[in-house]
């Protein structure tokens, strides 16, 4: 089962007596505004969760993988997360719990 | 390649950012809504499950199988346990508006 926009405005209205509107709209910016943030060159640092960075890439070769022609691959700006060293270790948490 | 000299946005300064958006809600509950999403999503990941936010991107866990390892200071080697790690995809309206950006600011 994977969390959603949904999921997290219903216990916003649940656990902050928001009402869903409020909820649905405080949702919806959240991720708007890390979007944004990004978008206008800033890295996004939430502690405790992870950090959003931006890189580069400078243009380098590339391959059409069905027909084998070389087209390069244009110069690019790509978002990254680093997850904080608190959301690692609950995580890693979950991985001692699993008998793999 | 990561540009260092980039600023970065803080939580608290996305908090007030999100209040100064929502002026009818008061600071408090902006706080308390950022805090209880992040919390939700590291929970989410914590246990097991993947969170999909359409435009944004998904996070699901990556698995690290055991490895042989060494302690660094005695050189003993020592097997280390496989583990999940938390992994990001963006997703495209991210990456396209991410992208667009470098254009814009050349």
């Amino acid at each position: 089962m994977a969390l959603t926009k949904a999921d997290m405005a219903e216990r916003l209205f649940d656990e902050l007596g928001l009402n869903k509107r409020e909820a649905k709209e405080l949702v919806e910016l959240f991720f708007e505004e890390v979007r944004e943030a990004l978008e206008n060159s800033q890295h996004v640092k939430l502690s405790g969760f992870g950090n959003f960075a931006l890189r580069d890439k400078t243009q380098r070769p590339g391959r059409n993988p069905k027909t084998g022609e070389e087209i390069p691959i244009c110069a690019r700006r790509v978002v990254t997360f680093r997850p904080g060293q608190k959301l690692k270790q609950r995580v890693e948490a979950y991985a001692g719990s699993q008998q793999q | 390649m990561t540009d260092d000299s980039m600023s970065s946005m803080m939580k608290s300064e996305l908090i007030e950012m999100m209040a100064r958006k929502q002026s009818h809600l008061a600071y408090k509950d902006v706080e308390l809504a950022v805090k209880s999403l992040l919390e939700q999503m590291s929970e989410a990941l914590a246990t097991g499950d993947r969170i999909e936010i359409r435009g944004f991107g998904s996070f699901s866990l990556h698995f690290r199988p055991p490895r042989a390892g060494r302690n660094p200071k005695t050189g003993d080697a020592v097997s280390l346990p496989g583990k999940y790690v938390p992994h990001f995809k963006p997703g495209k309206e991210l990456r396209e508006r991410v992208n667009q950006s470098i254009q814009k600011s050349e």
